[in-house]
């Protein structure tokens, strides 16, 4: 047999599953489960993948030694280079630059152009892409940026949301840069040309986003992250700031006075490595999502591998907070060729609601995301309620037409309109189906440590965007992750700027620090097994790969 | 005694077609797609990426965000007895059985170099950066080829006549997966014009918010910089008293 029996979108199993929703939509309608007390909220936390046992463990080298990281962090920054130092020539320098950015998401791109702006001239700025410029979560963003700009709201409010947000370990000074620059940034976004939605008085249309107190959350449709790396991209194209893509980095370079002088450079296509020699260099790799840590799926686009924390770790970088992980609530678990993807917060503030199998309403939709995750999970693993999908994933269904229901018909068309065409690429219509949810692998929020002027502890090492840590201290609030990377991506590139043009630069190349850490692994009694970057999943078929040989 | 499988592990088992790559015992139904001409044997259901993926492929490039953003795995087939040559993102659609398939690694596209700040708002831009556009013969082309159903074709007519409104509206959704101008027989690079004319309207045909202008006088003047010498100086247990205390303005 070769096809599969879909009724819009569904195999009849799911349909008769569907028809139970339908069947208690209109009670359900005017009635919502009660937010839980602080201590069901407790109790229901300990099956969140951050909290249940077993997830985690100390780092056991390094200048982190004793934190406690998730195993997949753990596993590569316990891991061995992808060099052998004897294998590089050092002498000769493919690439002589004031500032090396590695990364072109909406963090390195505005890094690349705030150094352009402080008068670092184009041929004296290099930025690199492991993939093609521009691959990166940034693009993906759907539900928007923050800054405060009404009259009635305040940098110091966008302070405290996200310090609550962060539970309160977020680094004071840096977040306040974060939310002063907002409205600043929001500036220069239109300076550029970019498109954010404006109300009909011409003033933006803003958003609430969970955990504020005032409605900032600016949007270029359900495309905002598009909208604006595309804009920021094209500045770049236009300053002819040079670009490599398909050459990730592999390692930093130190000179002999400790300092970061660059990186050495892999040819994804060919193979050749190549050296660039920098007075600065900006990480700006973003995420992790796609270790799939504890085996979620995920948000986060292919590249997502955590290799400039890695490489950061061995130059002697210091890391925080890499030991919380945000986890979507609504990740799509049904159909298998979306598995993962985000299905925005704004479908639950909007009336959608989390059912399961027996049509019940189980939980108040709009608890905070760790909770809200944890409960879904009880639902499908303790309580057994949830429903089976035809990959063998358990997961709850939200009742998105109950939002046709409560707001009108045609809502969805209009607010969603990207998620829309998502489903009815699979014929799927989530104005008159429910869809199946299972919480997803989201967002890293810490990362290796930053000032407020994108600095580390490493002299000539810089770090923006989600690489970083720091700013959103354990937990991100909603919005603040684009942000983050034009407000560091400005900030790293004007310091770096400023530093390379009073620091006087121009040691040797060394791979020293990837010797001595070697010798740690080594002293610790860690086997090569593994080596680190790992720059993309492995995704290929079982099959395949047990008969793959290499000869050629 | 056997320890129970913990939650976390059963989650973990669940997912691992899309963690870790696809079993051979997992699947029930199968079709055949020919990739580059090869015949590949693949689970039905998955995507042209994930097939290609389970048939041993491993992307370099082609793949970016894996979930219809960024334009990346671009992807021509043709369908078994069928003359029309169709588009995709191999991210976003089933496999078929009996598709013929080829992805675009690249798409060579012109790319006109400008200064934002210097351009006049006025219907010639367009024309004079992209002179090409006038060659358009309104085949439609691209529009049949754009993964994202955008009509091309009707934003390029308005990219001649310049009216950047209604370009940048037409074509806000493009992702600039490079399909139309691959296409395109009067060899256009759509995307890049659609792009200038966003660009000019976002910067020239909108006004800047007075709020926004208000608050940037605001933070230059250094309004908050009392309010934040206090708060830097407060403790957590203060910043988290200021925390619950603060009121959510209403819906």
């Amino acid at each position: 047999m070769t096809e599969i029996k879909f009724i819009r979108g569904y195999p009849e199993y799911l349909r008769e599953l569907i028809d139970i929703v339908n069947k208690t939509r209109m009670k359900r309608k005017d009635y919502e489960p009660p937010a839980m007390s602080k201590e069901e909220r407790e109790e229901v936390l300990k099956l969140h993948p951050d909290y249940a046992p077993g997830g985690k463990r100390k780092i056991s080298i390094g200048q982190n030694k004793g934190d406690i990281g998730p195993n997949e962090v753990v596993d590569l920054i316990e891991a061995y280079p992808l060099i052998e130092e004897e294998e590089i020539d050092l002498s000769k320098t493919d690439y002589n630059v004031d500032i090396l950015i590695i990364g072109g998401g909406l963090a390195g791109t505005s890094a690349a152009i705030w150094a352009n702006n402080q008068g670092i001239p184009p041929e004296k700025i290099l930025l690199t892409n492991k993939l093609r410029h521009g691959d990166a979560n940034s693009m993906m963003a759907e539900g928007g940026t923050q800054a405060a700009d009404r009259p009635n709201d305040s940098p110091l409010m966008h302070f405290l949301d996200a310090m609550g947000g962060g539970h309160f370990t977020n680094k004071p000074d840096v977040l306040k840069a974060l939310v002063e620059d907002a409205p600043l940034i929001m500036h220069w976004l239109l300076e550029l040309g970019a498109m954010i939605d404006i109300e009909e008085n011409g003033e933006f249309t803003e958003k609430w986003g969970g955990g504020t107190c005032r409605k900032r959350l600016h949007s270029c449709r359900d495309y905002t992250g598009l909208e604006e790396l595309r804009v920021i991209r094209d500045e770049f194209r236009n300053r002819k700031i040079q670009c490599l893509e398909y050459y990730p980095a592999i390692e930093l370079l130190k000179d002999g006075k400790g300092r970061v002088a660059g990186a050495v450079l892999w040819n994804f296509e060919t193979g050749d490595y190549i050296i660039v020699k920098a007075k600065a260099t900006i990480l700006a790799t973003g995420g992790f999502g796609r270790l799939h840590i504890r085996g979620f799926p995920t948000t986060n686009h292919y590249g997502a591998t955590c290799d400039g924390v890695i490489l950061a770790y061995r130059a002697g970088a210091k890391l925080r907070d890499v030991d919380t992980v945000q986890y979507h609530p609504t990740g799509a678990a049904y159909p298998q060729q979306i598995i993962g993807l985000l299905l925005t917060e704004k479908l639950r503030s909007m009336g959608a609601q989390p059912v399961n199998k027996d049509g019940e309403a189980f939980v108040f939709p709009l608890e905070p995301r760790d909770v809200e995750a944890s409960s879904f999970i009880r639902e499908c693993y303790i309580r057994e309620k949830g429903v089976i999908t035809p990959t063998g994933m358990r997961g709850v269904w939200l009742d998105t037409p109950l939002i046709e229901l409560k707001n009108g018909e045609g809502t969805i068309e209009n607010a969603f309109p990207g998620m829309h065409r998502m489903f009815t690429r699979f014929d799927i219509d989530m104005r008159k189906d429910p869809v199946l949810v299972f919480p997803t692998l989201h967002y890293q929020n810490g990362g290796v440590e930053t000032d407020s002027e994108g600095r580390t502890n490493v002299e000539g090492l810089y770090v923006a965007g989600e690489i970083s840590g720091g700013v959103h201290g354990k937990n991100r609030l909603m919005g603040n992750s684009t942000l983050d990377c034009m407000v560091f991506g400005r900030r790293s590139g004007i310091y770096a700027a400023e530093y390379v043009k009073r620091a006087k630069r121009n040691g040797k190349l060394l791979l020293e620090h990837m010797k001595k850490y070697v010798n740690m692994l080594k002293e610790a009694g860690i086997k090569p097994e593994r080596r680190a970057p790992i720059l993309l999943p492995e995704y290929r078929g079982k099959a395949v790969l047990a008969r793959m040989i290499d000869i050629f | 005694m056997k320890e129970k499988k913990s939650i976390m592990d059963r989650i973990a088992e669940s997912n691992k077609s899309v963690t870790t790559g696809i079993d051979e015992k997992d699947i029930e139904f199968w079709v055949t797609i020919y990739i580059m001409g090869k015949a590949y044997k693949v689970p039905a259901g998955l995507t042209i990426m994930q097939a290609m993926e389970y048939a041993g492929y491993r992307f370099v490039r082609s793949a970016g965000c894996r979930a219809g953003f960024c334009g990346a795995c671009a992807t021509v087939y043709r369908k078994a007895g069928d003359y029309k040559l169709l588009t995709a993102m191999a991210c976003q659609t089933r496999v078929e059985d009996g598709m013929f398939l080829v992805q675009i690694p690249f798409a060579p596209g012109n790319k006109a170099i400008y200064d934002i700040n210097k351009e006049k708002y006025n219907v010639g831009v367009l024309l004079k950066h992209y002179p090409e556009l006038a060659r358009c013969v309104s085949c439609n082309t691209c529009t049949k080829a754009c993964p994202q159903d955008l009509e091309v074709m009707d934003y390029i007519q308005e990219a001649i006549k310049g009216d950047f409104k209604a370009v940048a509206q037409e074509s806000f959704d493009c992702i600039q997966c490079g399909l139309c101008a691959i296409r395109c027989p009067a060899e256009l690079v759509q995307y890049h014009i659609a792009q200038l004319a966003r660009r000019m309207y976002g910067r020239y045909g909108c006004q800047e918010p007075d709020h926004l202008k208000i608050r940037l006088k605001e933070i230059e003047k250094a309004k908050f910089k009392k309010a934040w010498d206090k708060l830097l100086k407060a403790s957590i247990k203060e910043i988290e008293k200021l925390y619950a205390e603060r009121e959510r303005e209403p819906d």
